[in-house]
C-alpha cells in the first residue's frame, strides 16, 4: 500500500484529508495526518473572544471529529522532515516513510524577533490575540480596563489574515461605545505599511472607516522594541508610540520543524509553485495555507480554495499526469467593522478587492468593499459552515476557487 | 507619465516610481534623492547598488532581509533613508516600489 502523509490538522490540512479520502477512497493509498495536538481551533473566533461575543466552547473542538474514518490521526510531535529519504522523523525516533507529503503545518507568532515584546509588560499590558491563550488573557483584561491609550499594531508582514488587527480595531471602537467608555479610549492603530490595507482601493475605502470611527492611523512604523519601562513602541527611526494597552501581532514564522528540516526561507515559509502548490524542493511534497512562501493572503479561505485544487493536481501526480497550474491566489475575506457590521472583499494575486456584488452578479446578496448587516450575517454564518462544511471538504455552494470577475466595479 | 529628471526623460508612475530601470543613471538617482532631501554618500550608493542587484535578481526586498543583508542595518538605513527608507531608497533606485506581502 502506498501512503500519503498529512502534516498538521489545522483548517489545511483537515480539508486535504477529507478531499483525498473521498477521492482516493480506501485500497491503493493509506492516508496519514500528524498533529501534536489534539484540539482544533477555530481561529477566526480569536477575533471575536476578546469582546466576549465568542466563548472558549465556541472556538475548540477534537481534530478526530473532523477526519474521515479511514484516515489516521498519529498525536505525536515531528522532529523533522527527511525529504531525500522520503521519510519524516518524529520526536519519539520513528521513521514514517512516505509517497506523498503534503504539508500544512502553518504559521505562529514569533514575538521574541522584537526585543522587549516578551518583556515584563507580556500580558500585563501586551497582549497578542493570534493565540488562544492570548486572546483569553486579553478578554480577562478587557474586561476590567479602564480606558487610556489602546494601541492595536502590526509587527511585519506577512501575517495570518491580515485584515484581523485593522477589525481588532474596528470591534474595539464598537466593544467601547457599548460600554460606555468611548470618551476613555484613545484609539491608534499602528501599520509597518504605507496605509490601511495592502491594496489601494480596499485601503481608501478602510482609511475612511478609520476616520469615521476616530481611530488614528500610524504608518510606516518598522518596530525596534517595545520599552516596557516606558510603555511605548519604538520604531527604528526613533519615532516613540507610547500605550497604556498594547495588541499587537508580532512577527509570524512557519513552524519550527520545516527550519530543522532545513526546507524554509528566513521566516521558515517552504518555497512553493504559486500556481500548483507543489514544493519547489521535491516533486512529491506540496504546500498549502499558511505555510507556504506564495504571496497570497495566510487566511482559511485561500486554504480553501487551495485544498480543491491541490487535490486534482495531486491525484494528477499519481497518475503521471501534468500538474494543473490553476491557483490565482483567490481570498475571500469579511471585515468585521463593528456595530454589527461588516464588508465583504474577494481578490487574488492580479485583481485586487473592488466594489461589487457577491456572489451572484448585480444581485449579491453580499455587497463587495461596502459596510452592511447582512454581511456581518454573512461572518457569523461562516462559524457554522467551517465547521460542518467547509472542514469536511464539502463544496460551499455558488464560491469557486477560481476568483470570479463578473459582478465587480474594476477602472 | 513622462517626467525630466537631470536632463532625461523618464517614465515614471503617478507615485514617481520610475517604470523602466533601464532609463535609470546616477544623476537621475543624485536628483530623486534631492527631491527626498537626501544628500547622497559613498554609503548611500553602496545601499542602492545592492537594493538594484536584489532586484535584478527578482528577490522580493523587505526590511527584514536588508537587516541581514550584511550590506546595512537597519538601524543605519533609517539613517540614511529617514521615515519610510525601502520605499524612499527604493524610488531613488529607480525600481519599484516594494509590494508589501498581502
Amino acid at each position: 500500500m502506498k501512503r500519503i502523509i498529512i502534516l498538521g490538522s489545522g483548517t489545511a490540512g483537515t480539508m486535504m484529508a477529507n478531499h483525498l479520502h473521498h477521492r482516493l477512497g480506501t485500497g491503493e493509498w493509506e492516508i496519514d495526518v500528524i498533529d501534536e495536538r489534539t484540539e482544533h481551533y477555530y481561529q477566526p473566533g480569536y477575533l471575536f473572544l476578546p469582546f466576549d461575543i465568542y466563548s472558549p466552547e465556541d472556538i475548540v473542538k477534537p481534530i478526530k471529529n473532523f477526519l474521515p474514518n479511514g484516515v489516521n490521526l498519529i498525536n505525536e510531535s515531528i522532529d523533522r522532515i527527511v525529504p531525500k529519504e522520503q521519510y519524516v522523523l518524529m520526536a519519539n525516533g520513528d521513521r514514517l516513510a512516505y509517497d506523498i507529503l503534503i504539508i500544512g503545518t502553518g504559521c505562529k507568532i514569533a514575538p521574541e524577533e522584537t526585543e522587549g515584546m516578551l518583556g515584563a509588560e507580556w500580558q500585563k499590558s501586551v497582549f497578542d490575540f493570534y493565540t488562544f491563550e492570548g486572546a483569553l488573557a486579553l478578554r480577562n483584561k478587557l474586561r476590567e480596563w479602564e480606558g487610556g491609550k489602546l494601541v492595536v499594531h502590526i509587527t511585519e508582514m506577512p501575517i495570518k489574515c491580515p485584515v484581523a488587527p485593522l477589525e481588532f480595531a474596528f470591534l474595539a471602537d464598537s466593544f467601547f461605545k457599548h460600554k460606555n467608555m468611548r470618551d476613555k479610549v484613545e484609539l491608534t492603530f499602528v501599520t509597518p505599511l504605507s496605509g490601511a490595507f495592502t491594496k489601494p482601493k480596499a485601503t481608501a475605502a478602510l482609511e475612511h472607516l478609520l476616520e469615521e470611527k476616530h481611530i488614528k492611523i500610524e504608518s510606516d512604523f518598522a518596530i525596534e522594541s517595545v520599552d516596557n519601562e516606558q510603555k511605548a513602541i519604538v520604531d527604528y527611526g526613533g519615532r516613540t508610540i507610547p500605550f497604556d494597552l498594547l495588541v499587537t501581532v508580532p512577527t509570524n514564522k512557519g513552524d519550527e520543524l520545516i527550519a530543522r528540516s532545513g526546507m524554509g526561507d528566513d521566516l521558515n515559509f517552504v518555497p512553493t509553485n504559486k500556481a500548483t502548490l507543489q514544493s519547489k524542493g521535491w516533486p512529491n511534497i506540496f504546500v498549502l495555507g499558511d505555510a507556504t512562501d506564495i504571496a497570497a493572503s495566510k487566511a482559511g479561505s485561500v486554504a480553501h480554495f487551495e485544498a480543491e485544487i491541490l487535490t486534482d493536481n495531486i491525484l494528477h501526480f499519481i497518475a503521471g499526469e501534468p500538474l494543473k497550474e490553476e491557483f490565482d491566489g483567490h481570498a475571500n475575506c469579511f471585515i468585521e467593522t463593528g456595530n454589527g457590521k461588516a464588508l465583504l472583499i474577494d481578490f487574488n494575486y492580479t485583481h485586487e478587492p473592488v466594489e461589487g456584488t457577491f456572489p451572484f452578479p448585480g444581485i449579491g446578496p453580499l455587497r463587495l468593499l461596502k459596510e452592511s448587516r447582512i454581511n456581518h450575517m454573512g461572518k457569523l454564518a461562516f462559524r457554522w459552515i467551517y465547521w460542518n462544511m467547509l472542514l469536511k471538504g464539502t463544496h460551499i455552494p455558488f464560491v469557486s476557487s477560481a476568483m470570479q470577475e463578473a459582478g465587480k466595479t474594476f477602472d | 507619465m513622462e517626467k525630466v529628471i537631470a536632463g532625461s526623460t523618464v517614465q515614471v508612475n503617478e507615485e514617481g516610481y520610475l517604470t523602466d530601470f533601464s532609463q535609470w543613471n546616477q544623476a537621475v538617482g543624485t536628483e530623486l534623492a534631492e527631491e527626498a532631501g537626501i544628500n547622497l554618500t559613498q554609503r548611500h550608493w553602496e545601499v542602492l547598488a545592492y537594493l538594484q542587484n536584489e532586484y535584478k535578481n527578482d528577490v522580493p526586498l523587505s526590511i527584514r532581509k536588508i537587516g541581514k543583508s550584511n550590506v546595512v542595518d537597519i538601524k543605519e538605513f533609517y539613517q540614511l533613508f529617514p521615515t519610510a527608507p525601502l520605499k524612499t531608497a527604493s524610488k531613488i533606485a529607480g525600481i519599484p516600489k516594494p509590494v508589501s506581502c498581502i
